[in-house]
């Protein structure tokens, strides 16, 4: 069965997830961050940022919830029994501290077949409440026997 | 500023996730997905146990690059991985680094993340600023 590809290009609409102090301090423990400029308001002003910072890889707090809808969208039609994360990848901008008002928007980059497993490629664009880019994500998932 | 020249070894780091770890990323992150806190589901999917969030990993080769530009979370400019085979909880995770290239002011590191021989994250490349 040759994999369906019609939803290459498609945009999902996009989410709003503001920032906030505590669930930054909340994702820098568990990932064993203890940088002052990530729990500490007076230690993030210090060091030249707005408010306290959100660890890199915070991003997956702000940004996963725009791409939900397009992983479960028939359109594109993932068996999700079959799938796994096989990559990922983050380009980051304008760091994003508490406060902040971050918009990312989905998209379906690419689906096709390798081996006889689908590869499904997702783009998500999160900028800020200035409109500058905060963080671009690649996500590849992988479909074992399409 | 830190100091990376080409062929580096980054400090890295060890940590090993106790058993709850994924049940907190789980509510740190927003991904719930049974596979990483549920063993019964897990089984039943054919997996030997929960397995850990791969962005869990992903985390500490971050980290790990973050730490080895001096700490700044400004410095991580870009982080590409492969996830590869599946990371236990309660079990050590090792990150290694190597600096592969040094160039106007910017570092690339490729870094491994790995559970004894299971690399858990591997052709992973980092971009740093310096």
């Amino acid at each position: 069965m040759a994999i369906k590809t019609e939803a290459v290009g498609k945009e999902w609409p996009a989410t709003t997830y503001e920032v906030g102090k505590e669930k930054i301090r909340e994702y820098a423990t568990v990932v064993g961050l203890d940088n002052p400029v990530h729990l500490d308001r007076e230690a993030a002003k210090a060091a030249g940022y707005r408010d306290v910072v959100a660890p890199p890889m915070f991003c997956v707090v702000y940004s996963a919830p725009a791409l939900g809808p397009a992983m479960f969208d028939p359109e594109v039609g993932m068996n999700f029994a079959a799938m796994v994360h096989g990559g990922q990848e983050f380009v980051w901008g304008e760091p994003a501290c508490s406060g902040d008002e971050i918009t990312t928007t989905a998209s379906c980059q690419e689906i096709y077949e390798k081996d006889g497993k689908g590869f499904y490629v997702f783009e998500t664009v999160s900028v800020n409440q200035d409109g500058d880019e905060v963080v671009r994500g690649t996500w590849t998932n992988i479909v074992r026997g399409v | 500023m830190a100091q990376l020249n080409e062929g580096d070894q980054i400090p890295g780091l060890k940590v090993t996730p106790d058993k709850y770890l994924p049940h907190r990323y789980a509510g740190a992150s927003g991904d719930f997905n049974p596979i990483h806190i549920d063993p019964e589901f897990a089984k039943a999917v054919g997996l030997p146990n929960t397995i850990l969030h791969g962005l869990y990993m992903m985390g500490l080769t971050a980290r790990a690059a973050t730490e080895a530009a001096g700490g700044d979370p400004r410095s991580l400019k870009r982080l590409s991985v492969q996830f590869r085979g599946m990371g236990a909880p309660e079990t050590e995770i090792e990150v290694t680094g190597t600096v592969k290239a040094v160039e106007d002011g910017k570092a690339t590191i490729d870094v491994v993340a790995a559970q004894g021989d299971n690399q858990t994250i591997r052709n992973a490349e980092a971009e740093v600023q310096l």
